[in-house]
């Protein structure tokens, strides 16, 4: 890349022509120097064709590395929190890493393409972090991000939308399951998995033949009612589905500037993905004096009483404050108004009654509501059509 | 046979809502359907393979966002998509295009009025304002102005309050509002044909009343005051049609330890010593309970299933002079595909809005005339959808179903029943309107079922087959719906309760009736309140 040319600029994903003509609002944002839409057309539109057909998503900006060589399981095993050697070929696993202090740095997926041949998608840059985790490791370590192009086919006509692309045979990916077929010369991976909580896909593929997937997905896709969808619309989805997201509902720790600002896997909810019985890992050494000191928070999802979102409020206990809102939103399908919040110990547990204070404008004047809300113990969204091999026609 | 505490006669949606509540509050209760299926007018049959109608109510707005939370109808199966905007197509091949982005909406009414885009920001404001007093008042019963009971005082109070904060404009445009046309409302704001004859029409729907007849105003705000997650005026579909609120209500009613008795006809609610003592069924057979609750329209409470014997003169008089006009009929039209329509592109967000085709006001009233003469319009207003762009689960795929609402058709014809050929005649001047705008439609069709006032009425039992259970004038809205003295769901003889839509604040798949006349039945059982009351706007 030149020094000052326009390479520096915004860059523009191998979706970008098609996109760019299915973007009718013209609502640009960014992902990681990227120019994504925020939204095409209408974001509640969008939204319900995650939740009510099929939705596509260019995750193309996406950091993804491959790990290879005789080391990579013994290498990623030592990275993340998860038991790697239990994740076979074929198959793909939610995952967090954490930095030597037991906070986590990132989540991500961890695609096990075949034997001792890895990659990772995750949120934050982390190829200098892959190295370090490689010290003393037999395995090699490449940023792929440009040169895998990737869509997400989410909602419950996605896997319709698929088969009727010729991708015979779909129907039987179980979730977190990942497939290959041959696409116009290419080789075409599909995996069950996203970012949704629906039924879905992702589709990744050499960026040569993406502008081509995207015209062969939305022919077969038409009469499943396939639609474009941007990253207001994915907010919305993922915060029905309780999925996190880094930057957001967690600082990063290797980007936390001021102490106590970053959170464990325990203090994120994330304790299932954590593999004590594994010998060693970055981090466990801390996370087990956590265990036996216990832990300063806890990630609680609210349930908010109301219709007014609870974004960026305290979360009050009898009238002290003991946490803050990191996510909210009014879930249109689950009709709920959803928070997520980071809470003070011992606070948090299932069933907890607590006081949302929400703020907000109506025609410039500011209201502050005292919301009673609950902890509540599961997503308020997860249809039985998520899990369901094979699924349904919608 | 099994006593119950409660039982409500008809399985439509309010119905089932109250039937909730009170299950809810650990009474034991049975929901009484004549039908072999449950719904109502809210509901969803399958009468061509493979495709599902939603026959009689075709959208969602005003479905109260705290009940369907409230009663878990999410987890129940229910799922509302939004649809946006709406085309009203004109006559020389133009249309208009109701956007729902706004500044493309301004641009699209720019085409037509450079100034009434401008005056639509201004309507916009005013029908918010009128929204606005009223929705608060959905979730509660309307305070009765002569009572001195404490409760109907400090509700008068309340209600009195939110009036004077709108101040002298606000109030004459309220005023206004109530009693005007929907016609001449229009007209202080557009002069636009085409702009007035798309808002115009929503303010006749379900109403036996023209454009230029006084209190439409109201009809049409009665459109607005819905709302979709939080969008006021917001509209969509129930995903599955609408009979998947009804679904989702009796699974709410099921998991609260509710009964569900299909094909059970109610011949009259007994009364016995001056308070009910339960239902006798057209069977034969008799089911005690302390409390029945009708949510049958008021004139078949009243004159069909209740005898004279048990109620007083004059409200038998009320009942019969309650204004339950036929209007409207329905096609619901089996599509091979999706039509497609002039100038339209099919990706066009206005392809999955409401559509239309009378494009004035002066078209609007003369299809009104037809009704006025003893007939059905030969120029019909219609309001139609095509739910299967955003719902795989009504046809197959790339295939399409269509709902028409159809205005005027009257409750007889000429003074005479109608006839299969006055059914077809009828049928065919819908589809030839549509036609007219769209080439390939009737190459399309494969299946249409054709619902006049004679076939609403005979199946959903609708008097008239009036979509509102009684039009929503401003006579009988309020305390004053159904009847004076009568508007807070008690009914005459202790133990009976109204919850229909002919109850406050009437038609529309709402659910606030059903609820409003269960926190009233709880009261008077002095059991807790467990029926939600409404969000605050602002």
């Amino acid at each position: 890349m030149k020094a000052g040319s326009d390479a520096t600029m915004m860059l523009r994903t191998p979706f970008h022509a098609r996109v760019a003509a299915a973007c009718e609002l013209n609502d640009w944002g960014t992902w990681k120097g990227y120019t994504t839409p925020r939204a095409y057309t209408d974001m509640e539109l969008e939204y319900f064709a995650i939740r009510s057909t099929a939705g596509v998503f260019d995750l193309s900006p996406m950091n993804k590395y491959r790990i290879t060589g005789p080391d990579a399981q013994a290498c990623l095993n030592r990275m993340v929190t998860r038991d790697v050697s239990r994740i076979g070929v074929g198959r793909v696993g939610y995952t967090v890493w954490c930095n030597d202090a037991g906070q986590v740095m990132d989540d991500g997926t961890l695609f096990h393409l075949g034997e001792n041949d890895y990659r990772l998608c995750a949120f934050a840059r982390a190829i200098d972090w892959l190295h370090w985790c490689a010290l003393g490791f037999d395995v090699s370590i490449v940023d792929e991000s440009d040169e895998v192009a990737a869509l997400a086919v989410q909602g419950p006509t996605s896997c319709a939308t698929l088969l009727a692309m010729g991708l015979e045979g779909l129907e039987q990916l179980k979730p977190f399951g990942l497939t290959h077929f041959s696409f116009e010369g290419e080789t075409l991976m599909v995996s069950r998995t996203g970012f949704t909580g629906d039924l879905g896909y992702e589709l990744w593929i050499a960026p040569r033949q993406a502008e081509l997937l995207w015209d062969r997905l939305f022919a077969a896709g038409e009469p499943y009612l396939i639609k474009p969808f941007g990253s207001d619309a994915l907010d919305l989805a993922r915060i029905e589905a309780g999925f996190l997201q880094a930057g957001v509902d967690f600082v990063p720790a290797e980007s936390a500037v001021r102490s106590g600002r970053s959170r464990s896997p325990f203090e994120l909810g994330l304790a299932w993905l954590v593999s004590m019985d594994k010998p060693v890992f970055n981090g466990r050494r801390a996370l087990q004096r956590e265990q036996a000191q216990g832990s300063r928070y806890r990630f609680a999802l609210l349930d908010v009483d109301g219709n007014k979102p609870a974004h960026h409020s305290f979360i009050l206990s009898r009238g002290g404050k003991v946490g803050t809102v990191t996510s909210a939103a009014w879930c249109p399908t689950a009709k709920s108004n959803v928070a997520f919040a980071q809470l003070e110990m011992p606070h948090g547990a299932v069933g907890e009654e607590l006081v949302a204070e929400i703020y907000y404008q109506r025609e410039l004047q500011w209201t502050r509501v005292l919301a009673p809300c609950r902890v509540i113990g599961s997503p308020v969204f997860n249809p039985p059509r998520r899990r369901a091999v094979p699924p349904g026609a919608f | 046979m099994k006593k119950y505490d409660a039982i409500v006669i008809g399985a439509g949606h309010n119905g089932l809502t109250n039937a909730a509540y009170l299950a809810k509050s650990g009474l034991s209760v049975a929901v009484l359907e004549r039908n072999p299926y449950i719904g109502g007018a809210t509901v969803s049959r399958e009468l061509y393979p493979g495709w599902t109608y939603s026959n009689c109510s075709y959208v969602c707005s005003l479905l109260r966002p705290e009940i369907a939370r409230d009663l878990e109808l999410p987890r129940h199966g229910l799922q509302v998509v939004p649809y946006g905007g709406g085309v009203t197509f004109k006559r020389d091949g133009d249309y208009y295009g109701n956007y729902y982005d706004h500044n493309r909406q301004y641009r699209e009414v720019a085409r037509h009025s450079l100034r009434d885009a401008n005056a639509y920001e201004r309507y916009a404001t005013d029908v918010r304002k009128q929204t606005r007093l009223i929705r608060p008042y959905l979730l509660r019963r309307p305070p009765d102005p002569t009572s001195l009971k404490l409760r109907d005082l400090r509700d008068l109070a309340g209600f009195a309050r939110s009036f004077t904060e709108l101040g002298e404009e606000g109030l004459a445009d309220t005023l206004r509002f109530w009693t005007k046309s929907v016609g001449d409302y229009l007209n202080e704001y557009f002069e636009s044909d085409v702009i007035k004859a798309h808002l115009g029409g929503t303010g006749v729907i379900g109403t036996a009343l023209g454009v230029y007849s006084p209190g439409t105003a109201y009809v049409l705000l009665h459109h607005y005051m819905g709302d979709m997650d939080g969008n006021v005026g917001s509209w969509g579909f129930a995903r599955g049609g609408m009979g998947a609120v009804a679904a989702a209500l009796a699974k709410s009613v099921k998991a609260f330890g509710g009964d569900i008795i299909c094909d059970a006809d109610v011949d009259r609610i007994v009364v016995r010593h001056g308070k009910v003592s339960g239902v006798a069924l057209k069977n034969g057979n008799e089911l005690p309970a302390g409390i029945v609750v009708s949510n049958l329209d008021p004139r078949r409470t009243f004159l069909d299933i209740m005898d004279r014997d048990d109620l007083p003169a004059e409200l038998v008089h009320k009942a019969g002079n309650f204004k339950i006009r036929g209007s409207s009929g329905k096609l619901n039209i089996a599509l091979d595909g999706l039509p497609t329509f002039n100038g339209l592109d099919r990706n066009n967000p206005l392809m999955l809005g409401d559509m239309h085709f009378t494009d004035s006001l002066e078209r609007l009233e003369r299809a009104y005339d037809d009704w006025k003469a003893g007939t059905w319009s030969k120029d019909p207003y219609v309001d139609m959808l095509i739910p299967t762009q955003t719902d795989p689960t009504m046809a197959p795929p790339g295939k399409h179903m269509m709902t028409v609402f159809v205005q005027y058709a009257p409750p007889r014809i000429n003074g005479g029943e109608w006839t299969d050929a006055d059914r077809a005649g009828f049928e065919q001047s819908v589809i030839d309107q549509i036609a007219a705008h769209s080439p390939d439609f009737k190459s399309l069709i494969l299946h249409c079922e054709t619902r006049t006032p004679r076939e609403i009425e005979a199946e959903v039992g609708l008097t008239e087959g009036n979509i509102f259970q009684g039009e929503l004038t401003f006579d009988q809205l309020l305390f004053n719906r159904p009847f004076p003295g009568y508007a807070q769901y008690r009914g005459p003889v202790p133990g009976m309760y109204m919850c229909g839509s002919g109850t406050h604040p009437g038609g529309g798949v709402m659910a606030a009736p059903g609820a409003n006349a269960a926190r009233e039945i709880l009261r008077d059982l002095r059991l807790p309140d467990v029926v939600p009351g409404g969000y605050a706007d602002d």
